[in-house]
């Protein structure tokens, strides 16, 4: 009996203490682990699939004349990995950011804008081929007011108004 | 701030109290696992207690449900001033999925005020730990509001907005 107390002593000296350092030392989480999620604004056409898989509906877009304003409300996200796996130019990734704890809902939130093209007829934003196509038409500038024929795109613009 | 403020009011050992309030059962996992040794909150003097009125942090897990959004704030009367309330999970920060769904207020902070949230589905011990330390004052505050914009900068060269197809 007493010998086995000597084991079970010797076996405790031997291994080391098990209790993480954590908050005191940086921490990797394993690999595969899915965090917060990060959008490159380069990246992003503003196509809205991300949108339209998020089993949370966080994700938010406004089409406001020459931009695409696009809301990303965190504080409810699932962490499920379906934006990213939806999102085809790969804008949308998720990082191994875990410490996300707040004492404010809005530290969570993404808000970014797109510069993007307008649809001279129905007025919803759109990706150009080109970046100069997105310089906004007279149909744009004059909104609703403008009752005309809707102007192709390469008329020659007398101001610009940003 | 509030960092400060709650190293003033809690110098001593911070008894926690564990509320569930429609959870589904993943983050009181994530909560006990937390206080084993491998991650071992009690270093720092936390310790589950079995009634809010010896509580000083109370710990909120899941989406509230109405059935339990009265039962929540009388929990909170019951606890003594000062005290702290985590939302841990992301139900709890903001009702997950089922934020607009009829028998869910959508969150804890639409019930009662909640001083931290820990995001997450479930959170890392880890993460739940990180909310400790930062209630502590041990460590800062990482995650900021991110606003980015694709607008043109002038000072950018045109080549850069002109796709060469």
């Amino acid at each position: 009996m007493f010998k086995g107390k000597i084991q079970e002593a010797l076996i405790c000296f031997a291994h080391p203490r098990v209790t993480l350092k954590y908050p005191f030392e940086p921490l990797e989480p394993p690999e595969g682990f899915r965090g917060r999620i990060a959008v490159e604004v380069e990246r992003c056409i503003g196509c809205g699939g991300c949108a339209n898989v998020c089993p949370s509906r966080l994700i938010r877009f406004y089409d406001e004349g020459d931009r695409t304003r696009m809301e990303f409300i965190l504080d409810r996200c699932t962490y499920c990995g379906r934006c990213a796996d939806v999102c085809p130019e790969n804008a949308v990734t998720m990082t191994k950011e875990f410490e996300t704890a707040t004492d404010d809902l809005r530290d969570l939130y993404i808000v970014q804008e797109l510069y993007m093209g307008t649809c001279n007829r129905c007025g919803r934003c759109f990706e150009t081929e080109n970046w100069i196509d997105k310089i906004p038409t007279r149909r744009h500038r004059e909104g609703a007011r403008f009752l005309g024929p809707a102007t192709p795109h390469t008329e020659p613009i007398q101001e610009v108004r940003r | 701030m509030l960092a400060r403020l709650s190293r003033k009011a809690f110098p001593k050992a911070l008894w926690v109290y564990h509320a569930n309030a429609g959870a589904c059962n993943g983050c009181d996992i994530e909560v006990i696992n937390v206080l084993t040794p491998y991650y071992d909150a009690e270093r720092f003097g936390i310790k589950l207690v079995g009634s809010p009125r010896h509580a000083d942090v109370i710990l909120v897990t899941g989406a509230v449900t109405r059935q339990v959004a009265p039962a929540l704030r009388r929990l909170l009367e019951a606890t003594p001033d000062p005290k702290l309330v985590f939302a841990i999970g992301s139900c709890a920060c903001g009702g997950d999925m089922w934020f607009d769904t009829y028998n869910i207020w959508g969150g804890a902070n639409k019930v009662i005020p909640v001083n931290y949230y820990v995001p997450g589905c479930p959170p890392r011990p880890e993460a739940i730990l990180y909310a400790v330390a930062v209630a502590l004052g041990l460590a800062p505050k990482k995650v900021a509001k991110k606003e980015q914009s694709d607008f043109p900068r002038f000072e950018e060269p045109v080549s850069k907005f002109v796709r060469s197809s």
